[in-house]
């Protein structure tokens, strides 16, 4: 038997109109256990590195993890990969919610959609019963509209929908997917299910998912929920109130934004407001909140209420539901000083489908051309004249592609380049030709620096995390904060320790500090629990993100041998996320990913050090056994059992025959 | 004098609506902890507890299975709580032929809560103990009554045999598990 997965995964092809039930090999899940780990398997066997995201060949698929769907608190998540319109790289956005378990449930651990359908359709997964359904009539409805509306005709209530708005279907590059109270945003894997014609996906489950060991199982998982009561009472001292819980920050629940607001830019990443935050302001974004948050809520099987019901008589359901930062992301994006605006037109933007980190970015970008006079009144008719108003404006020709819309509706990056005149310039804020978080500060972090430069999940906040964001400003805070971190791997307790101890006293500051090797471990350390999380469908809320998580390299072993019947300890799991990791990387260099593009915006920091720079690269990409150019080494890839790999990067010039590939050599290969 | 009235303990599970997030965990853990052997599956369509959910309208009510009923209801009502409209189904406990709920999802026999009542005794039901918003509660409170009761206890498997005497009858009913019975013994030689 199986346990913890089903052992199916469900093939459709639109093209042919074609579903199948396939088995699993149980190889690849000891291998790389689930989730990220199995797509970016499936992603590197079944899809030729030339392929056109938004092309019939690209594949979808929708994943639960490997613990999704069992007791583990907060295993919900959707694990959503393929290739992005946007960076042209892998995309692996994912989503909380309750989707993932109802499809274990149904017996399926992925669905896996190639092909496009002759026009728009949706999927009804009623147990081991899939259809495909004509979904003409669900053109230009928004999302959560969406996923009403076919409750409704199917008369299930309970099937969990993932849908796209117009974005998805207009195909907006950063595009996202809802469902209920989730968005999985970056990447634009909206726009590839739109590309397909596939509208929604309906599930509905009602069979059994077993466990190996279910006592032991049990109560693994029960002293997670213990720790989340323990943490409500116990938060961590020293460290601004949206840092110091669990789950995501908890920005429904807490009023106090003002590390947000004050460390954060404005506008199109310009502006560093310091002084936003007042007592008065504080006041009516209060009173705001109040009046906009109906409930607290949470995903399937967690207790951490990140979201919330905010009612919203615009649109056609009268509310929707929202999470975390994009409070603020329009808000600051437009230099709006009001909350209002923020959630109303979140709730609309959620509705056509777009990334809430994103959209606002390429607005602000919009507005900053116009100001300098790159979009003129031709480009932009009737563009209004308050910032807040500018913002609906160019949400509504984004999503309907109208325009100049059609040129934003590609992000920043690909729209600098079309627009031209100087809009480069204006494009300061990408990495890798995706929109980053706007933070714009003054020393560089060179913890951050290799964050920023190599992740390749596109998103900071999804490699980051149990850090703290700035020393803590007492001996005592310090020594509180060290006591029980018993989150830190085996052998490095000490050395993590004596990070926190020292950071911040005199001579122990950054850039040069701390030293590389450790910089090195600190970094690899905070992504790979996020490749942990994301093989096993864990919200980083209660796992990789937060200060002193619930699960951590300790606790997950038995956490998943229990479950699985798998006999997995420390090592082997980090093995497991090497692997995965690397064959992310793979998939991405086969891609075109080129050490060029592994750099922060040159204005992420004031004080910049490339000499240093260059060397902290360099030190970290031979700390993960890769090349100067950024490559795996053929040992490294056959320390991890992907000779295959290998091979086929030699094979395609990537990787030189040795296994050590020079820089003049792939130089070359780009000038080509 | 009046006499004194005869009092018994009453355990009951307190419901707070408003303090419901709507994560199911009740309905995961009721399923596992019901499952044979203990938490070897989840399955929440098992689950003796359910969730009504329904955020776009704010609904969010969990809601326990009670008694088996062979019976539909004549209408079907609704309710407005603060602005909220709610089926009357939504409040109502009973496992009963207009609905798949509270039924085993192969069988289709009737599940009902047991307030998870096991040796040796729970201090909580697992759907309280996972509950840690406090949306459930439990609590055990002493009520007077009329008079002695004879308690009836309906185990689960007459509850299961009384639903299946429903369905098909008493006579066909006999007259499989007589067939099945012989054709056990046939086997067995």
């Amino acid at each position: 038997m199986r346990y913890t997965e089903t052992g199916f995964n469900l093939e459709v092809d639109l093209t042919h109109g074609n579903i199948e039930k396939v088995a699993t090999d149980p190889r690849d899940t000891e291998l790389f256990l689930g989730g990220l780990g199995t797509n970016a398997k499936i992603l590197w066997d079944r899809v030729p590195p030339e392929t056109d995201p938004l092309s019939p060949e690209n594949i979808i698929i929708f994943s639960s993890g490997l613990l999704g769907g069992t007791l583990a608190p907060s295993a919900n998540r959707t694990i959503v990969t393929t290739l992005s319109p946007q960076t042209r790289l892998m995309a692996f956005s994912m989503m909380g919610g309750f989707w993932a378990p109802e499809l274990k449930y149904a017996g399926f651990d992925k669905v896996i959609v190639r092909g496009k359908a002759s026009g728009l359709v949706y999927l009804w997964i009623d147990n081991d019963t899939v259809e495909i359904r004509d979904a003409s009539h669900l053109h230009g409805k928004g999302a959560l509209e969406t996923a009403e509306l076919i409750r409704e005709e199917l008369k299930e209530p309970r099937a969990r929908i993932l849908a796209i708005g117009l974005a998805g279907e207009n195909q907006v590059y950063y595009a996202s997917i809802e469902h209920e109270r989730s968005s999985a945003s970056r990447g634009g894997i909206g726009a590839v299910m739109g590309s397909k014609g596939l509208k929604a996906i309906a599930v509905r489950g009602t069979n059994d998912l077993n466990i190996a060991h279910p006592a032991e199982f049990w109560e693994e998982c029960d002293k997670i929920l213990k720790y989340i009561e323990f943490r409500r009472e116990n938060p961590i001292k020293g460290v601004p109130p949206i840092l110091a819980g669990l789950g995501s920050p908890q920005e429904m629940a807490i009023n106090d934004e003002q590390w947000h607001t004050t460390s954060f830019s404005w506008g199109n990443a310009r502006v560093r407001r310091k002084d936003f935050w007042t007592e008065e302001t504080e006041k009516r974004w209060h009173e705001v909140q109040s009046r906009s948050v109906e409930r607290l809520i949470s995903c399937y099987n967690c207790p951490m209420r990140c979201g919330a019901i905010v009612p919203h008589p615009e649109l056609p359901t009268h509310r929707y539901m929202m999470k975390c930062y994009s409070k603020l992301t329009y808000v600051m994006g437009a230099m709006a000083d009001d909350l209002e605006f923020g959630f109303r037109i979140a709730g609309l933007a959620q509705e056509y489908g777009v990334d809430g980190y994103t959209a606002p970015q390429v607005m602000a970008f919009a507005v900053e051309l116009y100001e300098n006079g790159i979009l003129t009144d031709e480009d932009l008719p009737g563009f209004p004249e308050k910032n807040e108003d500018r913002f609906f404006y160019l949400l509504d020709k984004i999503v309907h592609r109208e325009g100049i819309g059609d040129v934003l509706a590609e992000g920043v990056y690909w729209a600098a380049r079309k627009i031209g005149k100087g809009a480069e310039k204006f494009d300061h804020n990408t990495i890798k030709k995706h929109e980053q978080i706007p933070i714009k500060l003054g020393m560089l972090n060179p913890i951050y620096y290799i964050l920023w430069s190599t992740g390749e999940k596109i998103n900071i906040t999804q490699i980051e995390g149990q850090m703290p964001q700035a020393p803590f400003p007492t001996k005592e805070l310090k020594e509180d904060f060290i006591k029980d971190w018993v989150q830190i791997p085996t052998g490095k307790e000490e050395k993590f320790k004596q990070f926190i101890m020292e950071w911040g006293e005199e001579g122990k500051r950054f850039p040069f500090w701390p030293p590389i090797d450790l910089i090195c471990e600190l970094v690899e350390w905070q992504e790979t629990m996020h490749y942990i999380d994301d093989t096993l469908g864990l919200c980083a809320g209660l796992s990789s993100f937060p200060l002193k998580p619930a699960y951590h390299i300790h606790n997950l072993p038995v956490i998943i041998s229990h479950a699985t019947g798998l006999d997995i300890d420390e090592d082997g799991l980090w093995t497991i996320a090497r692997r995965t990791r690397n064959l992310v990387r793979a998939i991405n260099l086969r891609r075109g990913l080129r050490k060029t593009d592994e750099k922060p915006p040159e204005d992420h920091w004031k004080k910049r050090f490339p000499e240093y720079e260059a060397k902290l690269l360099d030190e970290y990409y031979k700390y993960k056994g890769w090349n100067t150019d950024g490559v795996p080494t053929r040992e490294t890839l056959e320390g991890l059992g992907l000779g295959y790999v290998a091979e086929d990067l030699i094979k395609r010039g990537v990787l030189k025959g040795n296994g050590t590939s020079s820089s003049e050599a792939s130089g070359e290969k780009e000038k080509n | 004098m009046k006499e004194k009235k005869k009092t018994k303990i009453i355990k009951r599970i307190k419901i707070d609506a408003d303090q419901c997030n709507g994560c199911r965990a009740c309905e995961a853990i009721c399923a596992a902890f019901h499952a044979e052997p203990k938490y070897s599956s989840v399955n929440p369509a098992r689950a003796r507890i359910h969730v009504f959910h329904d955020p776009i309208r704010n609904i969010y009510l969990p809601v326990y299975a009670g008694e088996y009923t062979p019976a539909e209801c004549a209408g079907r009502n609704t309710y407005t709580l603060n602005g909220q409209e709610y089926d009357e189904c939504a409040f109502c406990r009973a496992s009963c032929p207009s609905r798949d709920l509270f039924k085993e999802p192969d069988s289709g026999l009737p599940l009902k809560c047991d307030m998870c009542e096991t040796e040796p005794p729970l201090e909580e039901p697992m759907c309280v103990q996972v509950c840690i918003d406090d949306a459930l509660t439990y609590e055990e409170v002493e009520v007077e009554v009329e008079e002695e009761e004879e308690e009836v206890k309906v185990e689960d498997l007459e509850l299961g045999v009384e639903a299946l005497i429903d369905k098909y009858g008493m006579d066909k009913l006999m007259k499989t598990l007589a067939r099945m019975a012989a054709a056990k013994e046939e086997g067995a030689v």
